[in-house]
């Protein structure tokens, strides 16, 4: 298929393959880091999580609509208040479900994952009847459209890179509270032993819900960012949520590093199998890999090393 | 009470009573002699279906929860729309219309079981329904074994054909041979990479549109690509497309994929006012989520467009409009989900009667004068005859109409020397 190229026409095509598995790597990461957050450090299985993102989609599209009415003159920025709306909302619900669900449940993990779906399926329909079974577009200031000229030949697109400063802000900011911050010492210290934690003063039962809210906000940030290269309608969050726990799965649950890496090894994968050969192909290829590297690393790529 | 005021045998009131008495059975008459073309109902239902003096009952059959109800929507208000329309014309045979609506709920077993409900405990006379192929190869079955009747509305791969079920929709090569002949001969079109969703619907469209590609235009296929239901992310495949550099793109992406598809496109630089974009995946209904600037510049071939300037349509639009709110747009699918009900009810009338057994054949021939896609006529193979149009996608999210076949195209749901 290469025979009728120039060596300048390949090197452009390889530049542009190469920046589209970067951008699929980022969108990974940035559906996965919320998920990540949640099953990683408080062991729940939250099958509402394309919800909480598809929720972020729509607060965006609330906001583009508000300010095209309201305040034309600023839409050209509307998107970052959409972004700080949307973990607001995303994660403020997060926080109702964690209060009136999830917290009941830790000590049963499976039932979790039921009670999660069931809500997914709760918020799926609300949707619906809120904002209409039809599909909503959201409509981007001009800047954030089309393409970068880097050379002739070679052409980014703007949004990708957007998703690409995006994941590296927020992965930075996840990484900082966790590692870093007082809260994020509280936080690991109650994945490592809640009656201890508990008994040396730490509030568990705000740290769990503050985790959750936060897991849910960054979910809700990715969907704002979704908007930008997918569909906003009441089932959108379906689409994601099977890559989603493939990433952190595959990346070991505990383990921010592993997602990040498991994100990285998946979408490298993806995008240069999808284009030697057929779209079906490449995800089956993906996916048989993927059972076959858990089959013999169950825990994943990274596992916490904990004392059993 | 004395004697002498009781009413005698003779008194004025007893007249009256009697008077009154012998009028009761000629009372009873009237509400027949003011339905006097209405025949019988013993006579135009012998099989027990759900029809009375005066109503009879039909069933709508859509997923309203799930996935598919972004699609289906539309279908279910063309159809009560229909519905309404007719009931305030005097509904069929002197009998008004009653719907009962189920839920498909997007998922197959489901159809298939409300659909035997509709047939066996409420035994509807018609069911205007289904809209994915997979639904409706799940309801076939029922169909044919409750003899019930089906209006499909759906544009689909052709391959079938039954006596219960009339596709208003139309099949493959209705849909996709016209617009192949106008890209290749306007846009002087040699080269086309195909793309679609993987499952039986594009495959079997492409595997058509390739035959005729290479057979008939003597063009060549670039690339052909598929990609799971959901898919999001379409990078690497618009770098292939980049690379390969055809003529035409002939898309039959669907669902939430769409949107992905042509946000991404766009994101990558392809400008489809430049590059040749043909697509029988993308109605007035998909736009709406798309974004009209992602999308304008694009060409779709369907049989409809909300923009089809004639005196149906612009009566159909109006009338849409007033019923669903100002905002609603209205889709090829949409648009043949109305002609259901009409066409079962002038069906109806000519065959005299709701009996599954005599509408099967009297559809053959009926035609519909008012249809907002202008004429259409049922052909004994139970599709529709229709005219195939291209548009080209406009930045308010309508389509401009740039093609129209002259005449109307036959349905021929197994095509030779395509399959």
């Amino acid at each position: 298929m290469f025979g009728d190229y120039s060596i300048g026409d390949l090197g452009a095509i390889f530049a542009m393959q190469g920046f589209a598995g970067l951008i699929l790597f980022s969108v990974y990461v940035l559906m996965a880091l919320g998920l990540a957050i949640i099953f990683g450090q408080m062991g729940v299985i939250n099958m509402a999580h394309g919800e909480f993102m598809i929720l972020g989609a729509y607060v965006t599209w609330l906001t583009s609509s508000f300010f095209q009415s309201h305040l034309p003159s600023l839409f050209s920025g509307y998107f970052f208040v959409a972004m700080i709306l949307a973990f607001i909302a995303s994660g403020a619900l997060g926080m109702l479900v964690e209060w009136g669900l999830i917290r009941h449940l830790y000590k049963r993990p499976l039932d979790t994952l039921l009670a999660t779906w069931g809500l997914s399926l709760i918020l799926q329909q609300a949707y619906r009847s809120v904002f209409g079974a039809r599909e909503v577009g959201v409509e981007l200031p001009q800047w954030m459209m089309g393409s970068k000229q880097v050379t002739d030949t070679i052409e980014v697109p703007i949004n990708g890179i957007f998703v690409m400063v995006l994941t590296l802000g927020i992965t930075m900011v996840v990484a900082y509270i966790m590692y870093k911050s007082r809260w994020g010492r509280q936080v690991r210290a109650v994945v490592q032993n809640r009656v201890m934690a508990g008994a040396v003063g730490i509030n568990t039962e705000k740290v769990d819900r503050y985790t959750f809210g936060l897991g849910c906000g960054i979910a809700g940030i990715a969907g704002s960012a979704f908007t930008m290269i997918g569909s906003t309608g009441p089932t959108s969050g379906q689409l994601y949520i099977v890559d989603t726990f493939l990433v952190v799965v595959f990346g070991g649950a505990a383990s921010l590093f592993g997602t990040i890496a498991s994100a990285f090894t998946i979408s490298q994968a993806q995008s240069t199998m999808e284009f030697f050969m057929s779209g079906s192909m490449a995800k089956v290829l993906t996916l048989l890999t993927i059972v076959a590297i858990l089959m013999i690393r169950p825990q994943g790529l990274f596992a916490l090393k904990v004392r059993k | 009470m004395s004697d002498e005021k009781k009413p005698g045998l003779h008194s004025p009131l007893r007249r009256k009573l009697l008077m009154g008495m012998a009028a009761l059975p000629a009372m009873s008459l009237l509400p027949r002699t003011s339905f006097a073309q209405a025949p019988a109902t013993s006579a135009i239902n012998t099989t027990g279906l759900a029809v009375t003096d005066t109503e009879v009952t039909v069933g709508i059959l859509h997923s309203v929860t799930g996935t598919m109800a972004i699609s289906e929507t539309g279908s279910v208000q063309a159809e009560k729309l229909a519905i309404d329309q007719i009931n305030a014309m005097g509904g069929v045979l002197g009998r008004k219309i009653k719907f009962i609506q189920e839920d498909g709920a997007s998922d197959w077993p489901t159809f298939a079981e409300k659909a035997k409900k509709l047939l066996v405990n409420d035994k509807v006379a018609a069911i205007m329904g289904c809209w994915t192929s997979a639904s409706r190869k799940a309801v076939l079955p029922v169909m044919e074994q409750y003899n019930g009747m089906l209006y499909y509305p759906t544009f689909y791969e052709g391959l079938e054909q039954s006596k219960n079920v009339i596709y208003t929709g139309q099949e493959a090569t209705q849909q996709i041979l016209a617009g192949l002949d106008w890209v290749s001969k306007t846009k002087n079109g040699k080269s086309f990479y195909l793309i679609g969703s993987d499952y039986i619907w594009p495959r079997t469209s492409m595997k058509i549109a390739r035959k005729h590609i290479e057979g008939k235009l003597g063009g060549k296929v670039s690339g052909e690509e598929y990609f799971p239901l959901g898919h999001t992310q379409f990078n690497s495949v618009i770098n292939k497309i980049k690379l390969t550099k055809p003529d035409v793109i002939y898309a039959a992406v669907v669902g939430g994929s769409n949107v992905a598809f042509y946000k991404q496109l766009k994101a990558a630089g392809i400008d489809l006012s430049k590059q040749t974009m043909l697509t029988i995946s993308v109605t007035e209904d998909e736009i709406d989520g798309i974004g009209g600037e992602n999308i304008a510049g694009a060409y779709a071939c369907m049989k409809y467009f909300q923009s089809l300037d004639n005196p149906n349509n612009k009566e159909f639009v109006a009338a849409f409009k007033k019923m669903w709110g100002e905002k609603t747009v209205i889709g090829d699918v949409t648009q043949a989900a109305y002609l259901g009900p009409w066409l079962w009810k002038m069906t109806v009338e000519k065959a005299g009667s709701f009996d599954i057994d005599k509408i099967a054949p009297a559809s053959a021939g009926i035609e519909f004068t008012k249809a907002p896609e202008g004429y259409v006529k049922v052909h004994p193979n139970h599709h529709l005859w229709s005219k195939a149009r291209v548009g080209q996608a406009q930045l308010d999210g309508q389509f401009k109409v740039v093609y129209e076949t002259p005449e109307l195209i036959e349905p021929d749901p197994f095509p030779k020397g395509y399959q």
